[in-house]
């Protein structure tokens, strides 16, 4: 693998993906509206549970924004690289066109994963670390670098996390062929992700936490942020996320020896 | 000599294929429990083709054509048998022979739909590993092998298709591939489109000694490009060889239509020993075997009386069709 190509070749994307959509700026101006109103809709929703009750699961309104912070980071990763790529999984595979993929000297899951993406979900990112930052101030959150870098750790390994389940269900399309409602099951799945782990009871606690990890995907860079987490909890989170991540690009291997291309 | 570059042994290639009963009962039956059954789409087939060559796959739709070339390239793994292209197995899928082939699909598309066709030309440059003087070199000579000039800085949802077939198969070309596989690249072009794209492929056969592979239900593409012909009938092959043998095999017989200058003549023409197809007044049609047309037309110049004849050669879409139908059919 040489770095210098894949670099050039994700420049060439961010380049030709920009392009493609700034030619409907409507459609981008739509999506940033629909941006800020969700993460405005999302808070009010927070404040309204919060409202009767000083705290969930132990967590007050103040250190549950930490939480829709985080969680509006990853969505807007989500919303810039995921929705626009791996949903295009599918498309692939039905329509055939994955053919000119397998047939580039480039690695078929670096190209599926990256080649779009979506300019609009920038802001959201932008804003969950908005968010953050007020949340710090109102939390009296002491910034040093330990902090932070465990912080971006914990915050990558969520990225990952989310970034195998979702590419293991589009896999799976390799002979299912359509498997659109696995994903919008994932992406609901993924909206528990914004309210405390410990605000739910303790079965759906384990299920969220054993057979799809949300509460990895946010609960544990929140706990960090407010510096609770426990050591464990944080080399856990890496070992969840590098068996996640490899097994996603096995399982991709794996499928695509069964890829039978669409008949022309 | 010149080298075999692509060597296929036993090939065979079988699919699960599914099958439903119509009706809702049919629906809910195949919902619940489904019917599949292992279909064999190629059985066992060999052949070889050397470098510089363009074959010709021949066959009626599901014959087989799409899945050999995608076996061929790399897409699909064989179930059976043995593949070597330039060297290498195509199903592993290397870098240095993905950097040796191409494949372009007329029915497909890989380039960037809402941008100019110039912009997905850089990122197969850059996939390619291209640098940017290089790419810009290629793009013009290619661009101009092609004759398009203007059409690079349209965005490709404005481009006709013949215009978008030719963009296609610069993006398909930019890295000069020795082996192309063509998987009906002429599908819905009109016919100038379709002569410039041939025209284009022999120019780029003759200049690079690039080995094609092509599959088209367009008899033109293959008359004027092919010398060599692959029939496939139901995953096997029929014949292997030179296209004008075959058309001879298929139609050893020409038709002459013979105008006399009087009835009599006509009359002593059909009792002359000639194989009659029919004779209306004075004019009348005879069957002539390819191989003694010659001497058999200095015959009849020399002993009738003749206003005009014309040779009627049946269609070549018609021989080959005959062929695709009909599996009893003996070469």
């Amino acid at each position: 693998m040489n770095p210098r190509k894949y670099l050039k070749v994700y420049t060439k994307f961010l380049h030709t993906s920009l392009a493609s959509e700034l030619e409907y700026k409507t459609n981008i101006l739509i999506d940033l509206i629909t941006a800020i109103l969700s993460l405005i809709g999302s808070i009010f929703l927070l404040s309204i549970f919060f409202q009767s009750n000083g705290s969930i699961g132990g967590w007050k309104f103040e250190e549950a924004l930490i939480i829709q912070g985080i969680y509006t980071i990853l969505n807007g990763i989500t919303n810039t690289w995921f929705n626009p790529n791996l949903t295009e999984i599918v498309k692939h595979i039905r329509e055939g066109t994955l053919d000119f993929v397998l047939l580039k000297p480039i690695d078929s899951q670096f190209f599926i994963s990256l080649k779009k993406i979506n300019p609009s979900g920038f802001l959201e990112i932008m804003l969950g670390f908005c968010l953050l930052f007020f949340c710090i101030r109102i939390n009296q959150i002491n910034l040093n670098l330990s902090f932070m870098t465990l912080f971006f750790i914990t915050i990558i390994c969520s990225i990952c996390i989310l970034y195998s389940l979702w590419f293991f269900i589009s896999t799976t399309t390799i002979w299912f062929v359509k498997t659109w409602n696995a994903i919008e099951v994932l992406r609901s799945f993924l909206y528990i992700g914004r309210f405390p782990l410990n605000s739910f009871s303790f079965s759906l606690r384990i299920f969220f936490s054993v057979f799809i990890p949300i509460a990895f995907i946010t609960t544990i860079p929140s706990e960090v942020f407010l510096g609770l987490s426990q050591l464990w909890k944080i080399l856990l989170e890496i070992i969840v996320a590098a068996v996640f991540l490899t097994t996603s690009r096995k399982f991709w291997l794996f499928a695509l020896k069964f890829y039978s291309s669409a008949s022309s | 000599m010149v080298q075999n570059i692509i060597d296929v042994r036993n090939l065979s290639k079988s699919f699960d294929i599914s099958s439903k009963e119509p009706g809702l009962k049919g629906t809910i039956k195949h919902f619940f429990k489904r019917q599949t059954k292992s279909l064999k789409v190629i059985k066992d087939i060999s052949f070889k083709i050397k470098e510089g060559e363009i074959v010709g796959f021949l066959g009626a739709n599901g014959a087989g054509k799409t899945t050999i070339l995608k076996m061929l390239c790399g897409l699909i793994y064989p179930s059976e048998g043995s593949i070597l292209v330039s060297g290498y197995l195509p199903f592993r899928r290397k870098e240095n022979f993905l950097k040796n082939i191409t494949l372009i699909m007329g029915q497909k598309q890989q380039l960037i739909w809402d941008l100019p066709p110039i912009e997905s030309f850089y990122l197969n440059a850059s996939i390619y590993d291209l640098d940017k003087l290089e790419a810009k070199r290629r793009i013009k000579n290619l661009s101009e092998m092609l004759e398009i000039d203007e059409e690079l800085f349209i965005p490709v949802r404005k481009l006709s298709l013949g215009q978008r077939m030719k963009s296609e198969l610069l993006a398909a070309l930019i890295h000069k591939p020795n082996i192309l596989f063509l998987d009906e690249p002429t599908l819905g072009l009109d016919i100038n489109a379709q002569r410039n794209l041939r025209k284009f492929l022999q120019k780029y056969n003759k200049e690079t000694n690039a080995t094609i592979c092509l599959t088209s239900h367009y008899m033109k593409d293959i008359t004027s490009l092919c010398k060599r012909v692959i029939c496939v009938h139901e995953g096997s092959i029929s014949y292997d060889g030179k296209l004008d043998l075959l058309l001879k095999k298929l139609s050893p017989v020409k038709e002459i239509l013979i105008v006399c200058r009087s009835e009599e003549d006509a009359i002593k023409l059909e009792n002359s020993g000639f194989t009659i197809k029919n004779k209306i007044k004075n004019e009348i049609t005879i069957k002539i075997e390819n191989n003694s047309i010659t001497s058999s037309l200095k015959t009849i110049l020399n002993n009738f009386d003749i206003e005009d004849l014309y040779i009627n050669e049946p269609p070549i879409d018609e021989i080959i069709g005959r062929v695709l139908i009909n599996k009893d059919y003996d070469i």
